[in-house]
């Protein structure tokens, strides 16, 4: 029998799960995260070990959802010393690079930007012929300055020769230094993948330092067989030492993590995932067993991204959710006693009505003690209930993509305040080990490749350019580690581009699998 | 007199998305070019129509093209100033200032841009009072005003000076060139006098923009409604308040047409309204009866934000507001409706204004 150890990161704790190859959770364990992040990982993975009591050189994949990264942008601590270089002129010159950033970042990475000829139409077609003079003589200025690359050309998501033929120039006279091409890190929109190529340049170091302290900790537990996985924020995995050279894809893989171990527990491939804290409620998309992504930019750090984002969407409900009568009109929240709930709900002896105190109320949950919540007027409680329900089936509602009922997957602390029927909701799970399930989430995940053109359909069709696509996707994901028996489409769309005669069309494919061997 | 300054700019570019009646491109980069211009060359001052001289000379500039290539290939800045300094050139005569051609997210940022750099002003009038796709669809045009003498600049330095026989001969040559410089390009176009500008544009549009930018603005800072205050502002019609549910889409001739079917909720619960685009919101149909047609504005906005939502942005679940604004008194003409009325777009439809339709739904 061999073994998986999965690790993650959260803000208030680290999980640790180990599983069997059949996917059987052998052990699990709860610590708290560290200011560090990384003791509180170190201590994680040696109590899991010691519960699992197995043999720790039969553990043959480790999988670990780390928050080092988004941490560093954050509190703009221990960034790398950034060179940007975008491939365009003479276009783009009327923006230029880390544009509406907050200062303290731009200052942190130390803004060194240069706009040289270069980048493509949205046909493929060159803006100009890149001018490979004008970055060996950039790469000289470089020499010893800074500590990372960051190349960006214009539309190298339909062409990427500028940006590649950048890299081995600039390669061939600095040596070895760490360069983020934008074609890998995200889709159209030129400064919102720019953004995001140069927080990945700048994460280069602390990615390095984090994978290594991982590697040599699983090495010191006697975990020496195992291949090492990081997760990324699409549910699927990247080798380590890849890893190192992408860390932004690491950002927000907590939440997919806790989605993906949801539908893993529940065996639910499509439907909807509700996660009830203390203070709020996520709602997420599960569509064939993967998240759904955010189409909107995201921030990171104060920066805009397009950089790919699980969708989620937050309500102001939790498990210590206060509930009050305002002109006869019941309020769910906003506020709540947070963490205070186990000293100020009714059931614990406090004297605030929340969420929690409505579910003990109808004889929905039993916690605390349960005399203690009679005071409640059942009228006003059956009520209050209602506009729960009500609350949780709009969020719903406005994540789906169609009106077909879908199943919702209940996760989380506060989740014993949601019982009944909802509408658009064909069934309710409640799956066991919900408490870990973003640790199995790591634990379970896969390996994927994507594909992010602009196809023209005048010489061939829209099933020809979508076709074309999923092969690219599929090739890619087996290029990452995916057994191609394995391999599937989850992700797909095209839109068509407005205003432009020649029907060109975006088409965006993901394609994973599962793990070789 | 006014200035328009950075805080003017951002609700300039709310107001001018929601006339945009969801097409005419998210502002992001025009808005961050206008901004960057007025932190390096200061405010630019927005003149009223009444103060121009009859004989000045005014260039409307504006961004030709696919919205989704402007935010990949950024222009370079100079584009716009070849196109008004080839043009200033032909024609032989200084230019006065500068006026937005559309009321949208991309073109009302543009002209802004403009007038900050070349140290020229803005004047607060337009040539649509809303966004439409294609270059006739203008006031200037109701009033046989020329569309060229006009110039197409791109970012590589290549300029193209248009001189045709009719405004249509404008589009279809503009259009396909536009193809072949890349797909995004800056435009010099309807040069015309003060006393044009007078007698065909839309006034106050800019004025207007920005006071539903701020209303929007307020409103979601100060804890109120922001779509009751966006109905305050505009005067406009609570058309449909619901829920979408199926978003179809096509493209044919390089235009996203589409429709959206939107679920009434609170007081339109049990009614449908089918909206139907083409880039543009065109019609409005609520339970099989017309509720609103072009000319007149069709705006969708999120039901809690006051967020102006773009046909490309319609997605299933979104709570929408649909608001009906009467258009300009210049689209109700006879030949107003020719050029961008319902059966322009291929709706077997009657023009009928926006605040007969209502009364008549009702």
């Amino acid at each position: 029998m061999s073994y998986r150890l999965g690790i993650d990161v959260g803000g208030t704790n680290t999980d640790a799960v180990i599983i069997d190859e059949n996917l059987n959770l052998v052990a699990k364990v709860k610590t708290p995260t560290t200011q560090d992040v990384s003791s509180g990982i170190f201590t994680a993975m040696r109590t899991v070990l010691e519960e699992a009591a197995i043999p720790p050189e039969k553990i043959s994949y480790t999988m670990l959802g780390t928050t080092h990264c988004t941490n560093a942008i954050v509190e703009r601590k221990r960034l790398c010393r950034v060179a940007v270089i975008r491939l365009a002129k003479p276009a783009t010159q009327s923006i230029e690079p880390t544009t509406g950033w907050p200062p303290e970042l731009k200052e942190a990475i130390g803004s060194r930007y240069y706009l040289v000829e270069g980048g493509h139409e949205f046909d493929g077609r060159e803006i100009s012929p890149l001018n490979e003079e004008e970055i060996r003589k950039i790469a000289q200025e470089l020499k010893g300055k800074v500590d990372s690359i960051a190349i960006i050309s214009v539309f190298s998501p339909i062409n990427a020769e500028h940006e590649k033929r950048a890299g081995e120039i600039i390669k061939s006279e600095m040596g070895a230094i760490p360069i983020t091409y934008s074609h890998e890190i995200g889709s159209i929109g030129l400064l919102e993948r720019e953004n995001a190529t140069i927080l990945n340049a700048a994460l280069i170091n602390i990615a390095r330092n984090t994978a290594n302290s991982f590697v040599d900790a699983l090495k010191k537990e006697g975990v020496t067989n195992a291949t090492v996985y990081i997760c990324q924020n699409d549910g699927t995995l990247m080798a380590v030492d890849y890893a190192v050279n992408y860390p932004i894809l690491t950002i927000a893989c907590g939440p997919t993590n806790s989605i993906r171990g949801a539908s893993f527990l529940s065996n639910v491939e499509n439907g909807i995932v509700l996660d009830v804290g203390g203070t709020t409620s996520d709602v997420g998309v599960i569509t064939n067993s993967f998240p759904r992504e955010s189409s909107l930019a995201v921030e990171i750090g104060g920066v805009r991204t397009n950089f790919r984002m699980p969708d989620l969407v937050s309500i102001g409900l939790g498990g210590g959710t206060i509930i009050r009568e305002d002109n006869g009109e019941i309020k769910i929240g906003p506020d709540s006693v947070g963490y205070r709930i186990t000293e100020e709900a009714l059931v614990f002896g406090g004297s605030t009505i929340t969420a929690t105190d409505i579910a003990v109320r109808l004889g929905l949950a039993d916690i605390g003690d349960k005399e203690k919540v009679n005071c409640i007027d059942m009228e006003f409680a059956r009520r209050a209930h209602e506009k729960i329900m009500t609350m949780v089936a709009e969020a719903i509602d406005k994540m789906k993509v169609s009106k077909d009922p879908l199943p919702l997957i209940l996760v989380g602390g506060g989740s014993i305040i949601i019982n009944g029927t909802l509408e658009g909701v064909s069934e309710i799970h409640r799956p066991d080990n919900f408490d870990v399930a973003n640790a199995l989430g790591a634990a379970i995940a896969q390996v994927s490749g994507e594909v992010d053109k602009i196809y023209s359909l005048s010489d061939m069709t829209r099933e020809q350019a979508m076709d074309d696509a999923r092969k690219l996707a599929k090739e890619e994901a087996i290029r990452a580690g995916a057994n191609p028996d394995t391999v599937t489409i989850v992700q797909q769309e095209d839109v068509p581009l407005a205003y432009l005669p020649g029907n060109a069309t975006r088409i965006r494919v993901k394609a994973a699998g599962s793990l070789s061997r | 007199m006014p200035y328009i300054d950075a805080q003017m700019v951002e609700d300039i570019a709310i107001g001018a998305a929601f006339l945009g009646t969801g097409g005419g491109g998210d502002p992001y980069v025009g808005k961050l070019m206008a901004l960057q211009a007025i932190e390096k060359y200061g405010p630019v001052e927005l003149l009223d129509v009444e103060q121009i001289p009859d004989d000045a000379q005014i260039v409307p500039a504006a961004m030709m093209g696919a919205p989704t290539v402007l935010v990949e290939k950024i222009p370079s800045g100079e584009e716009v100033f070849r196109a008004f300094n080839m043009l200033k050139e032909y024609l032989g005569k200084e230019i006065y200032a500068t006026i937005p051609i559309e009321a949208g997210g991309v073109n009302s940022m543009i002209p802004i841009a403009v007038a900050a750099t070349q140290q020229l002003p803005l004047i607060d009038a337009d040539g649509m009072g809303r966004a439409f796709p294609e270059l006739q669809m203008v006031t200037y045009h109701l009033y046989g005003i020329s569309a060229t003498p006009m110039v197409i600049a791109d970012e590589k330095g290549n300029t193209i000076l248009l001189n045709t026989i009719d405004n249509f001969w404008t589009e279809n040559l503009a259009r396909n060139a536009t193809v072949v410089m890349g797909g995004s390009v800056m435009i010099a176009i309807y040069p015309m006098t003060g006393k044009d500008v007078k007698k065909a544009g839309i006034r106050n549009i800019v004025t207007y923009s920005a006071e539903i930018g701020k209303a929007i603005r307020l409103a979601r800072q100060n804890d109120q409604n922001p779509v009751a205050a966006l109905i305050k502002v505009t005067g406009g019609y609570p058309l449909f308040k619901g829920k979408i549910g199926d978003v179809i889409r096509r493209t044919t001739g390089g235009f996203v047409r589409g429709q959206a079917i939107i679920a009434g909720i609170d007081e339109f619960r049990g009614s449908k309204l089918e909206l139907h685009f083409q880039n543009e919101n065109l019609i409005a149909i609520q339970d099989g009866k017309v509720a609103a047609t072009v000319p007149d504005l069709i705006c969708t906005v999120d039901a809690e934000t006051a967020i102006p939502i773009t046909t490309e942005g319609l997605r299933y679940g979104q709570r929408v507001v649909v608001v009906g604004i009467p258009c300009d008194e210049k689209w109700r003409t006879p030949k107003g409706i020719e050029t961008v009325g319902p059966r322009y777009f291929g709706y077997d439809v009657d023009y009928i204004p926006v605040e007969k339709r209502v009364k008549e739904v009702r």
